[in-house]
C-alpha cells in the first residue's frame, strides 16, 4: 500500500511540530523517519497512524483518504515504543486482541495466533504474561500483535529504542527478512542513523519539523541535498555502511 | 570505599545491634498499644459494661436505628455521586488537554483544604433558609439545611476528592499508549475503555471507593454544622455518639461507637485486600501521604 502525505502541518501549542511536510512512500517499501529528537519524525509516524490529527494536509493510502478517518478505522499496525502490552491479557491474548474486537471466530483467532507466534519465533509461550517475558520477545509480541489483523501499512516507533545493543543488532537483521516475507509498506522512526542506513531501503531525514531530504541510502550518502544531512550523516563512513548491509541469511 | 563499611554493618546486626533492635522494636509496640489499642480496648470495654443486655438496647433504639439509617443514606448517595464524578474528572483531567485543567485539580483539593467546619458553614450560607437557593426551596416547603438533605450534600461535597485523586495518580501512571494501542487495533472506544482501561483502573477506583466510603460514614465536622442535631431526624451515627457523650450517657454512647469501629474495621480489611491484589505498581499514588495527613 502506497502511503502519501501531503502538506501536513501540526503543532502542539505553540511547538510547531510539522512544517508542511510531504513524502511519498512507496508500496512495500521499508522506510526510516530519521533526525534528532524534536525533529517530528515520531509525530509525522503518528499522524500516518491517525494517533495524531494534523491542523493542515492530508494522508492518502493507496487511493485513499485517511485524513478524516479514526485510527480504530485506518486498519495499520502500530509498535509503541514501549510495545503498550496489555499487562493482564495473555501473550495469546495480545496478539489475538485485534481480531477479538473484529469478533473474528475463536478457531480463526486462536489459529492466526499460533502462525504468529511461531513466525516471530515465540512458541510456546503464549500462556505467558507479558511482564514474563524478555525485552526483545515482548518487542516480538508487539510485532504479533499490529500484524494479527494483516494491516494495510506497518508503523514502528523506535522498534530498537529500549533494547541492548546486541538484541537491537540481531533484530534489525531479523526485521529485513520479515518485512522481505511479509510484504507491507512498512515505516519506522529512528535517532540512530547506522539503524536506519542498516535496516531501510530508503531513509527520509526530519529536522525542525521538515523533511531535509527523502532518498536511498546510497543517494543521501553520495548526496546529501544539504548541509545539515552532510553533518548528520557525516559521522559515519559510507564504506562502513556497504559492509553492514551484505546480504541477510537469517532464517526463520 | 562504602561497601566494606556497609558490610560490616550488617554483620554486626546481628550481634551488637541486637539489643538496640529490640529496643526500638519494644518501643514501637508500646507506642501501637498505648495510642491505638488501649483507646480501642476502652471504646469496647465501656460498651460492654452493663452487660450485653444494655450494650442491644443501646444499639437497637430507634434514636440509634435511625442515626445509622441517616448514615447509610449519606454515604449511599454521596459515594455513588464521587464514584461517577471522580471517574469523569479523572478522565478529563488524564485524557485529555484543556484551558483551567490546573484550576480544576486545585478545585479538588479544595474539601481537603477547607476546615470541615468552614464547609459546613459554607453550605448554610449557600442554602440556609436567608440565601437565595435556601429560600426558595423553602418556599417549595422542602427544607435542605438542619435536614437530611443537607447532610447528604455536604457528605457528598466533603468525599469528592477521593475517588478523583486515586483515580488521576493511577491513570496519569498508565499513560495512554495501552489505549492507543488498543484503538490502533480496531477497538472502539467502548471496547477499549471494557477491555483495557477499567481492567486497568478497577483496583484504583475500588480502593478509591473504599476510602471515600469510609469518609462519608465517618465524617463528622461539616455534617454536626449543618445537622441541627435533631434526634431521631437529622442525626447520623458519628453526631448521635456526641449527644449521648454530651448528655453522660457513656455506655450508650461507647456502645454506638463500636458500630462505626466495626466499619472502620471491615473498610480496613476491604482496603487491605485491595491493595494485595492490585498490581504493585497500580496503587502507589502520589497523593496518599498528603490525603491521611489532611483528613
Amino acid at each position: 500500500m502506497k502511503i502519501s502525505v501531503s502538506h501536513i502541518s501540526k503543532a502542539f501549542g505553540d511547538f510547531p511540530a510539522l512544517n508542511n511536510v510531504s513524502v511519498n512512500i512507496a508500496s512495500n517499501a521499508l522506510v526510516a523517519l530519521l533526525g534528532p529528537s524534536g525533529s517530528g519524525k515520531t509525530t509525522l509516524l503518528r499522524v500516518i497512524a491517525g494517533l495524531e490529527m494534523p491542523e493542515r494536509g492530508s494522508v492518502i493510502f493507496g487511493d485513499e483518504d485517511v485524513t478524516e478517518l479514526a485510527v480504530q478505522k485506518r486498519n495499520i499496525g502500530f509498535v509503541f515504543q514501549n510495545y503498550a502490552l496489555f499487562p493482564h491479557m495473555s501473550v495469546a491474548a495480545n496478539i489475538g486482541f485485534g481480531l477479538r474486537v473484529r469478533n473474528e471466530k475463536k478457531s480463526v483467532i486462536l489459529e492466526r495466533v499460533e502462525e504468529l507466534l511461531s513466525r516471530m519465533q515465540l512458541d510456546g509461550l503464549g500462556h505467558r504474561m507479558p511482564a514474563e517475558l524478555s525485552g526483545g520477545q515482548q518487542q516480538r509480541v508487539a510485532l504479533a500483535r499490529a500484524l494479527a489483523m494483516r494491516p494495510r501499512v506497518l508503523l514502528l516507533d523506535e522498534p530498537f529504542g529500549s533494547l541492548d545493543a546486541k538484541v537491537r543488532k540481531d533484530l534489525r537483521q531479523w526485521l529485513r527478512t520479515l518485512h522481505s516475507e511479509i510484504h507491507v509498506t512498512t515505516v519506522f522512526v529512528t535517532h540512530d542513523q547506522e539503524e536506519a542506513f542498516e535496516v531501510a531501503d530508503s531513509v527520509v531525514i526530519l529536522n525542525d519539523g521538515q523533511i531535509e531530504q527523502h532518498g536511498s541510502v546510497p543517494d543521501i550518502l553520495h548526496h546529501p541535498s544539504n548541509e545539515f544531512v552532510r553533518d548528520f550523516v557525516g559521522r559515519q563512513s559510507a564504506r562502513e555502511i556497504r559492509v553492514s548491509r551484505a546480504p541477510a541469511t537469517v532464517t526463520m | 570505599m562504602t561497601k566494606p563499611i556497609r558490610s560490616r554493618i550488617v554483620k554486626n546486626g546481628k550481634g551488637t545491634w541486637g539489643p538496640m533492635k529490640w529496643a526500638l522494636t519494644l518501643t514501637a509496640v508500646l507506642f501501637l498499644i498505648s495510642v491505638l489499642i488501649l483507646p480501642l480496648l476502652t471504646v469496647f470495654q465501656t460498651a460492654f459494661r452493663n452487660g450485653m443486655a444494655a450494650y442491644t438496647e443501646a444499639i437497637a433504639s430507634p434514636d440509634t436505628l435511625h442515626a445509622l439509617l441517616l448514615t447509610l443514606l449519606a454515604a449511599g448517595v454521596a459515594v455513588p455521586l464521587n464514584v461517577i464524578f471522580g471517574f469523569f474528572a479523572a478522565w478529563a483531567i488524564t485524557r485529555h488537554s484543556f484551558r483551567f485543567k490546573r484550576f480544576l485539580i486545585c478545585c479538588l483539593d479544595i474539601p481537603f483544604a477547607v476546615s470541615p467546619v468552614i464547609s459546613g458553614m459554607i453550605f448554610i450560607l449557600l442554602l440556609g433558609q436567608n440565601s437565595l437557593i435556601g429560600g426558595f426551596f423553602m418556599d417549595h416547603g422542602m427544607r435542605i439545611i438542619f435536614a437530611p438533605a443537607g447532610i447528604v450534600i455536604v457528605t457528598t461535597f466533603i468525599t469528592c476528592p477521593f475517588v478523583a485523586r486515586e483515580l488521576i495518580s493511577v491513570m496519569t501512571m498508565q499513560g495512554t499508549d495501552q489505549e492507543l494501542a488498543a484503538l490502533s487495533l480496531g477497538a472502539s472506544p467502548l471496547q477499549m475503555f471494557r477491555l483495557i482501561t477499567l481492567p486497568s483502573i478497577k483496583w484504583g477506583l475500588f480502593y478509591g471507593t473504599i476510602l471515600c466510603t469510609a469518609r462519608a460514614m465517618g465524617e463528622f465536622g461539616a455534617v454536626s454544622v449543618v445537622s441541627g442535631h435533631i434526634r431521631g431526624e437529622t442525626n447520623t451515627l458519628p453526631l448521635h455518639v456526641e449527644i449521648l457523650y454530651n448528655e453522660y450517657h457513656f455506655q450508650e454512647a461507647f456502645a454506638v461507637s463500636t458500630l462505626l469501629v466495626f466499619i472502620a474495621v471491615v473498610t480496613l480489611v476491604i482496603k487491605g485486600i485491595a491493595k494485595a491484589m492490585a498490581p504493585k505498581k497500580a496503587v502507589r499514588p502520589i497523593f496518599r501521604e498528603r490525603q491521611d495527613s489532611l483528613s
